[in-house]
């Protein structure tokens, strides 16, 4: 399917990502609905002042940088300078793997400070949400990494910047829910 | 078609190239087969949810009666739900979906093939896990809504079932629609624009967004219940704080736009076979359209009339109130279209036309019923009775099923080449009509009597007027086995018959009729270009002055020529194993998460890592990858 022949003027599979993002955004909505009911429900244990709004910052900034790096491989890509887009591909995927690591370390910590899965309605629903976007965060890193490796096999050709846009736009999807969550989970019930 | 023979690339899985034989179904990304495929198993699911339906019948059909333990009954009650809405009325739009959206808007197959191949064997597996938990120590037993934090509470793995197998069919119908809404957008022929779509196809577009925006929902109530049920954690935990009235949100939040799902199909496939068997136009045509999209939009604002006996502020209750007899008024635009249309036009009655007045007399039945919901203390006495049960049957049974039945005899010799008969389907219809109005219109009674739902005794002090209700219900439900199987005959007969069916015996007015009966893997030899809304009719028909059809003589249309030979290049892609190998982690995740084992889990979770990857680097088709580079160059 070449762009040419479609009605709208728009590929398949670009639009097909949009579509898929827009069901994405109700998925993380009732998550954090659910959170928002539950965040002052603690059932006896910690509760919000458990986040460490510095770190999760930095984790934050490094993720929201990450977008930035994506956008340097699809420029690049449309340049048909396939030796950046893989450069900007692999940082991106690696500062995905620093916030998960974030992530990792943050779970870790809460867990050892008594905020388990199955603490409270808070713990629950923190953990589930956060987690969810942790998935769709290395979901977006497999598929960086897969487009590294696919572009070194004649999959990826440097005449289809397209398949790195479609990877970009679920990564920055994925950044822009952490934009939300970051705020609403983390920065206005412990502020 | 291809280089493929040239350089045979080294794969795991060797590319299936047969077009006939089993292996060119499980292999198949043709949206023709896979439509097929779909009717099939939702026919297959239909006949399972209704004997689940005729021993929940025979139970009830005299007080006190000890047919079925209450663990039976509310397995059987709590699967027929199941079955009837995600494995039959779901997928049996699927199909019609699946076989008309490309052929009505003039396009070779779906936007993506093998990803429509995925949602068939998701919905495949999501059946054979939800039905394995029969022997695996109990179906599901806390009703298709599976009110949190009841069914957390019920011991064995009965919801976690629930849980599980509803998110793998929800997965599927959620890949189908972001599949069907790039198919509809994207793929329409030369002309097709978005007001000379037929109906079908604007309802299809709406069923698909209430799709995607209703799934994540329902996907996120069902992850939430899965942790508590197996991990447990405390969403829906009173006792640590949780909110009981959360799931309820989720849920109808969810399922009201459900409802919605389910019936526009239905109202997509009347609103082709009215005009066609009144030989007119359809009435109102942006009416109807626009109704369509405004009863998807106002589906997300009425949920809460499902809960009006939770106990929610006064102004909440009044605001969903206001907006559920609202949501009527779009409602009764189509209903007013459907009668204008047939109004003054030359009426066939044929069994597609019987089935299709039969759906707007039922619905409208239905319908109204639903309104009397809208009454906040009307609905205080109706909730939890036998009232409920006989609306959303007249809406599902007399709505969804008799559009879709309608639809089967409409499309039945497009999709097979052979015609079913119009006498059994007469037959089908009289008897059908009769043991649903047998088995639904004496709910309404019994209800307002005060018969409670999912009870599986009936009380002996309720009297014998509700017994005897419930008795003229059960015979009635003994009917519908009865007009079930006159269907299965004439299948059967069609099926067994050599005489072909032509390719437009009904004097069709759609896209889908320009082509041979069945359709050939292209669909089109030639891509038809679109002048006019119901392009075939006015290929055949020019009007007098007086407004009168006139044939036209064969041969008017320049671009349909169903013996030429175009010499035109049709790419089609090719079958593939992959979609089908990929789902098979889907039953391996889910037995992972109810017997929660890790090691399940990561093979699970590697298959589907194997499959994603054999899906991506196997092209659509063969040669696909070589030849555009050399476009390319």
């Amino acid at each position: 399917m070449q762009v040419s022949e479609t009605s709208m003027g728009v590929d398949n599979r670009k639009m097909a990502m949009w579509i898929f993002l827009g069901s994405e955004f109700l998925f993380f909505g009732a998550f954090i609905s659910t959170y928002l009911l539950y965040f002052d429900r603690t059932n006896g244990g910690p509760g919000v002042e458990i986040f460490d709004i510095p770190f999760t910052s930095v984790s934050s900034f490094v993720l929201l940088m990450s977008s930035l790096t994506m956008v340097l491989a699809h420029h690049a890509h449309t340049q048909g300078d396939m030796r950046r887009m893989r450069m900007w591909t692999l940082a991106t995927a690696l500062q995905g793997m620093v916030f998960i690591g974030g992530q990792v370390y943050e779970f870790s910590k809460f867990n050892l400070e008594g905020l388990g899965l199955t603490t409270s309605p808070f713990s629950s629903s923190f953990f589930v949400l956060t987690g969810f976007h942790g998935a769709h965060v290395t979901i977006g890193i497999l598929m960086l990494l897969a487009l590294w490796w696919l572009s070194h096999t004649g999959k990826v050709r440097e005449d289809q910047p397209l398949k790195t846009e479609i990877i970009g736009l679920y990564w920055h999807f994925v950044d822009i829910i952490w934009v939300i969550i970051f705020t609403v989970v983390y920065l206005i019930p412990a502020g | 078609m291809s280089s493929a023979t040239a350089t045979a690339p080294k794969r795991m899985l060797a590319r299936p190239m047969a077009e006939t034989g089993w292996k060119s179904w499980l292999t198949t990304v043709d949206h023709k087969k896979i439509g097929i495929m779909y009717g099939a198993l939702a026919l297959f699911f239909f006949l399972v949810g209704g004997l689940e339906a005729v021993l929940v019948r025979l139970q009830l059909a005299q007080a006190e009666s000890t047919l079925l333990s209450e663990e039976a009954y509310n397995q059987l009650f709590t699967m027929h739900g199941i079955t009837m809405v995600f494995m039959v009325v779901m997928p049996m739009a699927a199909a019609f979906f699946n076989f008309f959206i490309p052929l009505q808007i003039g396009a070779r197959d779906v936007a993506f093939p093998r990803l429509n191949a995925f949602s068939l064997w998701t919905f495949l597996f999501a059946g054979l896990f939800l039905y394995s938990s029969f022997f695996l120590g109990g179906a599901p037993n806390g009703g298709w809504f599976g009110y949190a934090p009841l069914s957390t509470a019920i011991p064995g793995n009965n919801m976690a079932f629930y849980a599980v197998g509803l998110q793998i069919a929800g997965l599927s119908s959620l890949v189908a629609s972001v599949n069907f809404l790039t198919t509809i957008f994207n793929m329409r022929a030369p002309g097709m624009t978005m007001m000379r779509m037929p109906m079908f196809i604007w309802m299809a577009i709406v069923v698909q967004f209430l799709l995607l925006f209703s799934l994540p929902i329902i996907a996120v109530a069902l992850f939430e219940l899965t942790f508590d049920v197996n991990f447990s954690t405390n969403f829906f935990q009173t006792a640590s704080g949780g909110d009981p009235v959360l799931w309820q949100h989720l849920f109808w939040l969810f399922g009201h736009p459900e409802v919605y799902i389910l019936i526009l199909p239905a109202m997509g496939i009347v609103s082709e076979v009215l005009p066609v068997f009144s030989r007119k136009p359809l009435f109102g045509y942006a009416a109807v359209a626009f109704a369509g999209a405004a009863i998807a939009f106002m589906g997300f604002g009425v949920w809460v009339h499902h809960m009006f006996a939770v106990g929610l502020s006064p102004v909440a209750e009044s605001a969903f109130a206001l907006s559920t007899m609202f949501i009527a008024v779009p409602t009764g635009i189509k209903i007013f279209n459907w009668i204008f249309t047939m109004w003054g036009g030359q009426l066939t009655f044929t069994a597609a036309m019987k089935f299709a007045i039969g759906f707007v007399a039922m619905f409208t039945i239905g319908g109204l019923s639903g309104v009397s919901h809208a009454v906040v203390p009307h609905n205080a006495q109706q909730t939890d009775t036998y009232y409920i049960v006989a609306h959303f049957h007249y809406v599902l049974f007399g709505g969804a099923m008799f559009g879709i039945v309608s639809g089967m005899y409409y499309w039945w010799p497009k999709m097979f080449g052979k015609m079913l008969s119009e006498k059994l389907g007469s037959w089908h219809f009289w008897t059908w009509f009769l043991g649903f109005n047998l088995a639904f219109a004496p709910m309404h009674l019994s209800g307002l009597l005060g018969q409670p739902r999912r009870t599986a005794v009936l009380p002996e002090e309720l009297g014998p007027t509700v017994e005897m209700y419930n008795l003229i219900s059960t015979v009635g439900a003994l009917i519908i086995v009865v007009s079930t199987m006159i269907f299965l005959v004439n299948i059967f007969q069609s099926w067994r018959s050599d005489e072909k069916a032509p390719a437009d015996p009904w004097d069709a007015r759609t896209l889908e009729w320009l082509t041979t009966s069945p359709p050939k893997a292209h669909n089109f030899d030639v891509i038809p270009t679109v002048t006019a809304r119901d392009e075939f009719w006015h290929r055949k028909y020019a009007e007098t002055e007086a407004g009168a059809a006139v044939p036209i003589p064969a041969g008017a249309s320049d671009d349909h020529d169903p013996d030429g030979d175009h010499g035109e290049h049709i790419h089609m892609p090719h079958p593939s194993y992959w979609p089908l190998f990929m789902t098979v982690a889907f039953p391996i995740l889910g037995y992972s998460v109810i017997y929660r084992s890790l090691i399940g889990g990561v093979i699970g979770a590697l298959w589907m890592l194997v499959g994603m990857f054999g899906w991506v680097i196997e092209p659509l088709a063969e040669g696909d990858d070589e030849s555009a580079a050399a476009a390319a160059h």
